[in-house]
């Protein structure tokens, strides 16, 4: 009893490091609960799952096929469902991605369970698990439990909680479940012009304006996040100028994210971008207009025109980082 | 073809949302409601899809008494017609609503459902999904193209992943599309419209009558507005300068790079 089971998420055949963060925060909550953390791997390979046992997991279920290489949400649905009806864990994490969105649901609804999305923090009171999670993009908070159901179900949002080595080691399961014929199925996936970092898993967000100009003048931010190992992101206002494609639009309506450092580059900040962006640690805002309100909301303030200390900031870090 | 579209009425994302004295929800003073922006999508791509193919547009809403004006906004739109389940006495979260809202859209036979990606208030993003499972069909979510097949028995999906990636779906139909930004840009409803609304077929339901015995699982306990950020600071001086400092401040006080 009082066991966590974490769904972890992988890309190109190696665990997400968003996966450990869901194993600390699911050892800090077992152990709470005097339970154990088990987590679920789906794909058709994926190395190093073991090393879940240094965050604290104890039994790992893999399920590896062909045919579950790509995302499948009623194939997905039976194997994770099917796991938590034989182990019955008290919580059920998962990541707030694609994924996550798209399958929790489901699954929480076939289990008659309820489901806590995009949740920013967890705590224990009283033997149950109390999320906070931001509602209105970010311009409120609520906290919420599932206080008769079970198991509890939440989804996560990545960057939420430190990774913790606890060392030791996990039993490796694998999971047989007999697949069928699923009526959604992925054919293919088409990478976006831009790839790298994905926003929402950004530790550093680089974000730019109306005030960028041009769809060509987005290269400035793009140079500075990759110094960063970051993502570029975009107001609406650049969106609907037409600058970038509304895929990296923060805000509501848009991209809630929730980076280490979010650079903020000729953006005013109307409050439907602050919502989206207002749980960064550290706000940079680089605006000439110092009446800007994104001011009020940053850390670190630079009155001055983006186009002189974009490039400056990116010369300054290569140096510094070189270092 | 029967299409269905789900939507809600949310305030308008221009709010400064307040917490009520009471701590329990948010202050509905002074907020002007609208149709939640990524169902004005779904009602688009509704209408779209009737255009192209024919058949009947039904928009569907659960909630206060004022989504009627939602739903109206829906009909002036172009749809034909409303069902309006009116959620007076009862306290719904995502489970309960989506359970309602199967109970009433398995007897209409729709060949197709459109549903905003998430609702602009409590982003929960769970509806679209949990209707698709209480009705036992697929789904695709977070939705940018869609194109249906000749026969009309299924679709070509793009849903759009994280990195600005794209996974391509052949769906079969019925099913639940949950629609994402840049699918279509919604029509205004016209003068016209709106008149024309006044007189469409708009059904009212109870929730309290379709509950089944079932219950919210989730529960709100606290509603608080975000931690005010501390008082930033405005470094002063030449760029050339402030380039540097700032880069220390990251480095040594903030430590972030």
């Amino acid at each position: 009893m009082g066991n966590v089971l974490i769904l972890t998420e992988h890309q190109n055949g190696h665990l997400k490091k968003v996966s450990f963060e869901l194993a600390s925060k699911a050892s800090e909550l077992a152990s709470h609960m005097g339970g154990e953390v088990q987590a679920v791997v789906i794909g058709s390979h994926v190395a190093g799952v073991s090393d879940l046992g240094k965050y604290g997991v104890k039994k790992i279920f893999t399920l590896f096929e062909a045919s579950l290489e790509k995302y499948n949400t009623e194939n997905y649905a039976a194997i994770l469902s099917h796991i938590i009806q034989e182990h019955r864990p008290d919580i059920v994490l998962a990541v707030a991605g694609p994924m996550g969105k798209d399958l929790l649901p489901r699954v929480a609804a076939r289990l008659k369970t309820g489901l806590m999305t995009d949740c920013t923090d967890l705590k224990m009171e009283g033997g149950k698990l109390v999320a906070t999670r931001p509602i209105y993009a970010g311009k409120a908070f609520v906290d919420v439990k599932i206080p008769e159901s079970t198991p509890q179900m939440a989804t996560i949002r990545p960057n939420s909680f430190p990774i913790h080595e606890r060392g030791g080691g996990a039993q490796v399961i694998p999971v047989v479940i007999q697949l069928g014929e699923t009526r959604a199925r992925m054919k293919e996936v088409v990478q976006g012009a831009h790839q790298g970092v994905d926003l929402t898993e950004a530790e550093v967000v680089v974000a730019g304006g109306r005030s960028l100009k041009s769809a060509e003048n987005f290269k400035l931010l793009e140079e500075l996040a990759n110094v960063l190992g970051g993502a570029v992101g975009a107001s609406r206002a650049a969106v609907d100028s037409g600058y970038v494609s509304h895929d990296i639009q923060v805000g509501q309506t848009g991209k809630t994210v929730n980076p280490k450092l979010y650079i903020a580059c000729g953006i005013s900040g109307a409050i439907q971008h602050l919502a989206g962006m207002r749980t960064s640690k550290v706000i940079v805002a680089i605006n000439k207009d110092p009446e800007a309100p994104i001011f009020k909301k940053a850390d670190y303030g630079i009155v001055e025109d983006l186009f002189r200390v974009v490039p400056l900031l990116t010369k300054e870090l290569k140096k510094v980082l070189a270092e | 073809m029967k299409i269905g579209v789900l939507i809600k009425q949310v305030p308008d994302t221009a709010t400064n949302i307040k917490i009520a004295a009471n701590g329990a929800g948010i202050d509905p003073t002074g907020i002007k409601y609208v149709v939640s922006p990524y169902d004005e999508i779904a009602i688009e791509e509704g209408l779209k899809t009737k255009e192209k193919v024919g058949g009947e547009v039904v928009v569907v809403s659960l909630g206060p008494v004022r989504c009627v004006e939602a739903i109206r906004t829906g009909l002036a739109m172009g749809a034909d017609k409303g069902i309006h389940i009116d959620d007076a006495g009862v306290v719904v979260d995502s489970y309960l609503t989506a359970r309602i809202l199967a109970s009433v859209l398995e007897k209409e036979n729709f060949d197709i459902l459109f549903v905003g990606k998430q609702a602009a208030d409590n982003d929960c993003a769970q509806v679209g999904p949990m209707v698709a499972e209480f009705l036992g069909w697929p789904q695709v979510t977070v939705v940018e193209k869609i194109e249906l097949n000749e026969a009309r028995s299924g679709a070509v999906v793009a849903r759009r992943v994280g990195g600005g990636a794209k996974e391509i779906y052949d769906v079969s139909l019925p099913a639940v599309i949950a629609v994402e930004k840049g699918l279509n840009n919604p029509r205004y409803a016209s003068l016209p419209g709106i008149m024309k609304a006044k007189s469409k077929p708009l059904t009212t339901l109870k929730a309290a009558d379709l509950v089944g015995g079932e219950k919210a699982r989730v529960e709100v306990t606290h509603y608080r507005l975000p931690p005010e950020r501390p008082e930033g600071r405005i470094l002063k001086g030449e760029a050339e300068q402030v380039v540097p400092e700032l880069v220390r401040l990251l480095r040594e006080e903030a430590k972030v790079i």
